[in-house]
């Protein structure tokens, strides 16, 4: 770092062959992410016991370390129960190189609020509050204590880790698991296997109704655009929510070398849009380049095998998935871009 | 300065001049009033450098105060009642944390049936939650015990619930002596917290514990109260050095030196009780009574040095432990455990019963001629009872109780002689 020559800016003009990603090396330094600094802050750090593939371990590191940096390394965490707080934290070990706090299941945003409101009695405006939950933790359990902190508009960026499910105890249904979906409560029995259709909540939307100042959803597969979500969150004054797609291979039966694979081919059938919104207005999206049917992106998981097995595959379930897809892709306008072309 | 005021207020007032730095308001009768108080307060800036949050529930007041006092805040707020039971998992993760927060109870019954009026089953309820908990005598009392209530916290590194009950104190206008803040200031030194969240000096607060050190986290919680046990009434007697008053402190006894007979109870009853007492005395009878101020930690040794020598304890409960009897009682036993004196349990004032001088008076009676049961409900108006007893044998779809008394008893007040 330092180098006065890497500082300049470059003019990008090299793409690799079949794929969207400019090395990082060839980005303007404050373009450039966050994880390939060697001066990232491992706010997360090595030696804890998510499992193998975990999107959530992927996504808190990275969403952490881009917070420390927007901030100056001014961050303190308020954590959920979930499983996050138990693979970071097991006695006597912590993987936080911050500081970190966890109180309950569904008052990390309230606990939030307390730290926030400590911080301005105490003259530290500097020092910037996150809290963070998974879906069960956000969308369900604590959704009231989040709902009370984006109404009072408290100076807090909550982050939701999603992977659609209650899987520290075990892989149940939340109101964040998608129909159709295999959990230890929606099981492949019944007329309805798996979790029923018409069910479930959309927080990102329900944040925006709430008119807070900045709402974006992120995903594991797009881990630059989800750090430059959290440095814009982080340049902002007073409610943020974001809300980030993190693959479970162990409750969704998908191959841990996958996971990346996984989350975006979620982006890519539009069953995950990717979005900004500012009190309330969508700002921006990612459009989809390349769009995949919703099968490509089910089959990878065995949660959904049901809907695959040979001779009965469940044709009007899939369609009524993609259906929920192509809604997303409509109401986002994630096509823009082939449309265009 | 000497004031007329209202329970509430004198309770805000005071919690202002001990300046807090973040208090969590969330009205539930019958404590709203000191919450509302604080409110002007901050408003019109008689609290300085203070942030004044209206949450959501309660379960969210007390997270918000967590979350303040472990980044170093003075922390206070204050419920009542479902209030207490909502916020549960708060209250014992906030003691769990060692989080000296102070929070105020308005002591009111649980439901069903609903029921706003006093009684002491809300803060029994979590007597085992790690909190200490002060209960108070008088308004004076409630006020002087919430200064020392935030002293006792920040050098134990414990949360401290202050209970009054509610209307009887929340709602009475008495006069009473507010602090001058130099007083206050001398008295209560600025938060220094043991442990706090910092970007300077990163902590994690609140990790998982398994088996290996459980039990010995549990341990240290214990030993904090026991601590607790010998401070307060060693802050009490500092406080009675500065501010010139007798409160807080373990136990209040009245009469109790030789008497025959000691009544033993918690909060505002304690003044019919000695009412009672006096009269009795006048008679010649020998009883004397006992407040106990700190039911968390519970002084076993201060009471059984004042009531090993009673031949008998009356203990007047405002709660009821369905299934057994009284919380007190059972305690009050544990401090007299290897002697023979009968401990009496009188269940009383439960939903706002008034507790009158004429019924304690027959009940002490009573029990000095050894008539009365080991569990007794004071002015139980057992017609009521035998009535809805009879219509749920009568009928299996017998109705609801509350509605079923209810009813019963509007029909013989319209019966016509």
């Amino acid at each position: 770092m330092g180098n006065k020559q890497q500082e300049t800016e470059q003019r990008v003009k090299f793409y690799q062959k079949g794929t969207f990603t400019v090395g990082n090396r060839l980005l303007n330094i404050k373009e450039r992410s966050v994880q390939g600094s060697m001066d990232r802050k491992n706010s997360l750090t090595c030696g804890h016991r998510a499992c193998q593939g975990c999107g959530e371990a992927l996504g808190a590191r990275y969403a952490i370390d881009a917070a420390m940096r927007a901030t100056r390394n001014q961050v303190i965490a308020v954590n959920a129960t979930g499983c996050l707080e138990v693979f970071t934290t097991p006695y006597p070990e912590t993987s936080w190189q911050i500081p970190w706090i966890h109180s309950l299941f569904g008052n990390a945003a309230a606990v939030a609020t307390g730290v926030a409101a400590a911080m301005r009695v105490k003259g530290r405006p500097e020092v910037k509050t996150i809290a963070q939950g998974g879906d069960g933790g956000t969308t369900d359990i604590g959704f009231g204590c989040l709902s009370g902190m984006f109404e009072r508009n408290d100076d807090v960026l909550y982050i939701c880790y999603d992977n659609e499910g209650y899987m520290n105890t075990g892989v149940q249904r939340s109101s964040a698991t998608p129909p159709t979906a295999r959990t230890a409560t929606t099981p492949v029995v019944g007329k309805e296997p798996g979790n029923v259709f018409g069910t479930g909540k959309n927080l990102p939307l329900l944040a925006m109704a709430h008119k807070i100042p900045y709402v974006a959803t992120a995903n594991v597969a797009a881990l630059h655009d989800l750090e430059q979500k959290v440095t814009r969150a982080m340049s902002i004054k007073g409610a943020r929510y974001i809300h980030i797609f993190v693959p479970c291979p162990l409750g969704w039966g998908s191959k841990p070398e996958e996971t990346i694979h996984v989350a975006r081919l979620a982006i890519k059938c539009g069953l995950f849009p990717l979005f900004e919104a500012e009190h309330g207005k969508v700002t921006g999206t990612v459009p989809i380049r390349q769009k995949v049917p919703v099968e490509e992106y089910l089959k990878t998981q065995k949660r959904f095998s049901h809907l695959f097995k040979k001779g009965q595959e469940e044709w009007e379930k899939i369609a009524a998935i993609q259906a929920m897809a192509d809604a997303n892709i409509a109401q986002f306008k994630l096509l823009v871009s082939e449309e265009k072309s | 300065m000497l004031k007329q005021i209202e329970g509430s207020q004198a309770v805000a007032e005071t919690i202002g001049l001990c300046r807090p730095e973040v208090i969590c308001a969330y009205p539930i009768t019958p404590q709203t009033h000191i919450v509302e108080g604080l409110g002007v307060l901050v408003r019109k800036g008689l609290i300085e450098n203070c942030e004044y949050i209206n949450v959501e529930s309660e379960f969210a007041a007390l997270s918000v105060a967590i979350g303040a006092s472990a980044a170093g805040a003075r922390s206070y707020t204050a419920t009542a009642s479902q209030g207490l039971l909502f916020m549960a998992e708060a209250v014992y993760n906030a003691s769990g944390l060692g989080l000296p927060i102070v929070m105020t109870i308005g002591n009111r019954a649980i439901g069903a049936p609903i029921n706003i009026w006093n009684d002491h089953s809300d803060s029994m309820s979590m007597r085992d939650s790690g909190w200490i908990q002060l209960y108070a005598e008088t308004n004076q009392e409630a006020m002087d015990l919430h200064i020392q209530a935030f002293r006792i916290a920040e050098e134990v590194g414990c949360p401290v619930m202050v209970c009054m009950d509610g209307f009887i104190l929340t709602h009475a206008y008495e006069r009473v002596d507010l602090p001058r803040q130099e007083q206050v200031d001398a008295f209560l030194p600025p938060y220094e917290p043991m442990q706090v969240l910092d970007p300077d000096d990163p902590v994690s607060i609140g990790a998982m514990v398994g088996p290996e050190a459980f039990a010995e986290v549990r341990y240290l919680a214990h030993y904090k109260q026991m601590r607790a046990l010998e401070r307060i009434p060693e802050i009490s007697a500092d406080f009675k050095e500065r501010f010139g008053r007798d409160s807080g402190g373990l136990v209040h006894p009245y009469f109790t030196e030789g008497a025959d007979t000691i009544v033993v109870a918690l909060g505002s009853v304690n003044g019919t009780i000695k009412d009672v007492v006096d009269e009795m005395r006048l008679d010649g009878k020998s009883i004397g009574s006992l407040s106990i101020c700190s039911f968390r930690p519970f002084p076993l040794k201060a009471l059984r040095e004042i009531l090993h020598s009673a031949k008998q304890i009356i203990v007047i409960e405002k709660n009821l432990s369905v299934g057994i009897g009284g919380i007190l009682s059972a305690n009050i036993r544990m401090a007299l455990r290897g002697l023979i004196q009968p401990v009496t349990t009188a269940i009383a004032g439960l939903g706002g019963r008034p507790i009158t001088k004429k019924s304690l008076h027959e009940l002490f009676d009573k029990a000095m001629r050894g008539e009365i049961e080991d569990l007794h409900f004071l002015d139980l108006d057992w017609e009521i009872i035998r009535r809805e007893i009879d219509r749920d044998k009568k009928a299996r779809r017998s109705g609801p109780t509350a509605e079923n008394i209810l009813k019963d008893i509007g029909q013989r007040l319209n019966k016509p002689e």
